[in-house]
């Protein structure tokens, strides 16, 4: 009984005592460096007799390291990784994909290390990777693929995509195609074509000859189709391309002049706008009924439509105040408010899909700009200046911009080009996308796999 | 009707890509190396164990039954502890010496209530402290609580270099990653912990597990921390809170 009693004497006597103890002392850490990680991409280990059969299926010598300097490529171009130099592994590709030796992968300062293995599965392609942890000596991701050999590339990205998605929590971007206008011939006489590409710039292929003038193509957001301008006739037209059948149709046909049709977020409508009695204004198409319906009415040239991601707001632009600059407003027309009030002229806004930014193109004192800005105005942030460059469209996880950026001509109007470029939204990994011919109007797809 | 002329069917490219997912854990579950992971599982396991049994389990075992401070031995008691403090690095000996029959005396029901919550007895130390006008030597390391801004800043510029921030995160969203730490005298990390784990493995929580594991990396790289030569007692135990919300906003 005493026993008891002490006891819960002792529970009073700590639960009564008053705090003073030592204070467990708490520190902010608030800065961090933004130095690109370090991951160390081991080359895809492949035993002989699968790389034999690859070697006769797809002529390539060594489809691993292929792979992985896919992934490393893609890597370093998203600025946020830094892809070790191979020459300082000291440890086996096929070893480290076992077991790695953790203290080995430390010493040359790698935080991530990426390992994998690819067999020759009863004619396909099975590549199976991990994605390490360094400091922490454990395995954070593990995955398997096996498809057609000839969608080795693919894999490449799909890899990049999940270390990306693991390491920093949000979506990639790698497995995905840029639509853009390729464009040949004097200034005057440009040819254009619709042009596809891999994100990377490899598996270029133009969609059309250039007998027709091609402008402003736009992925669905949710599919591989895409919406065009095409002139017939010397009339825009607005086209529907499905890129994994091949089959396109016309919309439909508007009076007057159509500019700018860009896909809903849902892909079930295209805004646009149409120049009709002296004005310009927004129209919204539903796709299923081809109800159109007119958004904006005012005198003035309203262009450029984007839905924001819930697709509740449009931002635009339109001079209505006299120059050039971008609004939102409700998606039926309402509560139109001007967001941009900086000096110069704004142009083309894009509403990010993760909905938390504006990407737009600034015109100011000489000077071209692409710069984002939060949707009510605030935080206007300017990314890059040149000479010539607009038309921003948004990677599929908002984080990186391609746009296209044309250089002076001479005197003899020789040395003009126009190129595609990309930029994240630090504005510091600036990054020119290869092409066969020069090129304009970039469009970003959705991711192919989900 | 007149159509753009297509350059050529444009459908060649490859068909859609099967995905296979290998089951992922907290641990491997590599099929063909079970050997490693049983050997990893069991190091981890003894870890554990070894993390879990450190300091506040062995002060108490030293307190036998009877030594339970009643509210009448209560001075007698204190007095005891502040020995203990004077020697704080002999304290950290002894835990690590723990035998697993000692252990079993570490359960010892008497000795329950001084487990419930280990400040309650720096209480009573502090307070003993202020009662009995401590030397000057123990007010250096007992008095002085949280560490000098020349002292605090060693440290944070130790780990801004350490930490290297992923650029991917939101700005916009509450990400803050408070991590405890347990140190060893030379700075070393005898145990991280993060405070808000349960959110790690929440659906939608992407970007805070990401943040957490930037947290944990730049501990165990920057480590041994920079941490003052004196007074150990004083940060033998740190939180850490980790936020980037002001470097990804500019």
């Amino acid at each position: 009984m005493k026993k008891y009693i002490k006891k819960i004497s002792l529970i009073l006597l700590f639960l009564i005592l008053p705090f003073k103890a030592f204070a467990l002392i708490e520190i902010d850490i608030t800065r961090g460096n933004l130095d690109p990680l370090p991951v160390a991409v081991s080359p895809l280990s492949i035993d002989d007799n699968s790389k034999i059969n690859f070697e006769k299926i797809l002529n390539t010598e060594n489809i691993g390291s292929e792979i992985s300097t896919i992934v490393e490529n893609n890597l370093r171009a998203s600025g946020i990784f830094n892809p070790l130099n191979k020459d300082a592994f000291l440890q086996a590709p096929d070893i480290a994909h076992l077991k790695p030796r953790f203290e080995d992968w430390n010493l040359i300062k790698a935080q991530a290390l990426i390992t994998g293995k690819i067999t020759y599965d009863e004619g396909k392609l099975r590549v199976e990777f991990r994605l390490w942890d360094v400091l922490a000596g454990k395995e954070i991701l593990a995955l398997a693929f096996t498809t057609a050999p000839n969608n080795w590339r693919r894999v490449g990205h799909i890899i990049s995509d999940k270390v990306y998605e693991r390491l920093t929590g949000e979506k990639g971007y790698f497995d995905t195609r840029i639509i853009y206008v390729a464009e040949e011939g004097p200034k005057t006489q440009r040819i254009k074509k619709l042009a596809i590409m891999d994100q990377d710039g490899f598996n270029n292929k133009f969609l059309t000859l250039g007998n027709e003038l091609v402008l402003t193509p736009r992925f669905n957001p949710t599919s591989q189709m895409v919406t065009y301008l095409s002139y017939f006739k010397n009339l825009p037209r607005v086209y529907l391309l499905d890129i994994a059948t091949g089959t396109q149709e016309v919309v439909g046909d508007f009076p007057g002049m159509t500019f700018a049709p860009r896909f809903s977020p849902d892909g079930k409508k295209i805004i646009m706008s149409f120049a009709k009695d002296g004005q310009s204004d927004i129209y919204v198409m539903d796709l299923e009924n081809r109800i159109v319906e007119r958004i904006t009415n005012h005198p003035s040239i309203d262009t450029s439509p984007s839905f924001s991601p819930d697709e509740k707001y449009v931002t635009f632009n339109s001079d209505r105040s006299g120059h050039q600059q971008i609004y939102v407003m409700d998606s039926d027309g309402n509560n139109v408010k001007r967001i941009s009030f900086g000096d110069g002229l704004y142009g083309t806004p894009v509403w990010s899909p993760r909905g938390d930014l504006i990407a737009f193109t600034k015109l100011h004192q000489g000077s071209f700009y692409i710069g984002v800005m939060r949707p009510d105005g605030s935080g206007e942030r300017l990314l890059t200046e040149n000479f010539y460059q607009e038309a921003p469209s948004w990677s599929p996880n908002g984080r990186i911009l391609i746009f296209y950026r044309e250089t002076k001509t001479d005197q003899e109007g020789d040395g003009f080009s126009a190129k595609l470029w990309s930029i994240d939204l630090t504005g510091y990994n600036e990054r020119l996308i290869e092409t066969e011919t020069d090129a304009s109007d970039p469009s970003w797809s959705s991711l192919l796999s989900n | 009707m007149s159509l753009p002329f297509l350059a050529k069917k444009s459908n060649d490219f490859p068909p859609i890509i099967s995905v296979e997912l290998i089951q992922i854990a907290e641990k491997t579950n590599i099929p063909f190396a079970p050997k490693e992971k049983k050997l990893i599982e069991k190091i981890k396991e003894e870890e554990k164990k070894l993390v879990s049994e450190q300091a506040p389990p062995k002060q108490v075992k030293k307190e036998k039954p009877d030594a339970v401070p009643m509210p009448d031995d209560e001075v007698k008691k204190v007095e005891k502890i502040k020995d203990d403090k004077q020697n704080p690095e002999k304290i950290d000996n002894e835990v690590k010496q723990v035998s697993e029959f000692e252990k079993k005396e570490l359960f010892d029901p008497n000795s329950i209530a001084a487990l419930i919550d280990k400040s309650k007895k720096d209480t009573a130390e502090i307070l003993d402290n202020n009662d009995k006008k401590v030397t000057q030597d123990q007010d250096k390391n007992l008095g002085n609580v949280g560490l000098s801004l020349s002292e605090e800043d060693a440290l944070k510029a130790q780990i801004f270099g350490c930490w290297s921030i992923p650029l991917g995160l939101p700005y916009n969203e509450d990400l803050m990653v408070r991590i405890k730490l347990e140190l060893e005298p030379d700075g070393s990390v005898a145990k991280s912990e993060i405070l808000d784990h349960a959110r790690m493995n929440k659906p939608g929580q992407n970007f805070y597990k990401v943040l957490a594991e930037s947290a944990l990396r730049a501990v165990k790289l920057c480590q041994p921390l920079k941490v003052p030569t004196t007074g150990y007692e004083r940060w033998k135990e740190l939180q850490l809170n980790f936020d980037a919300s002001e470097m990804l906003e500019g």
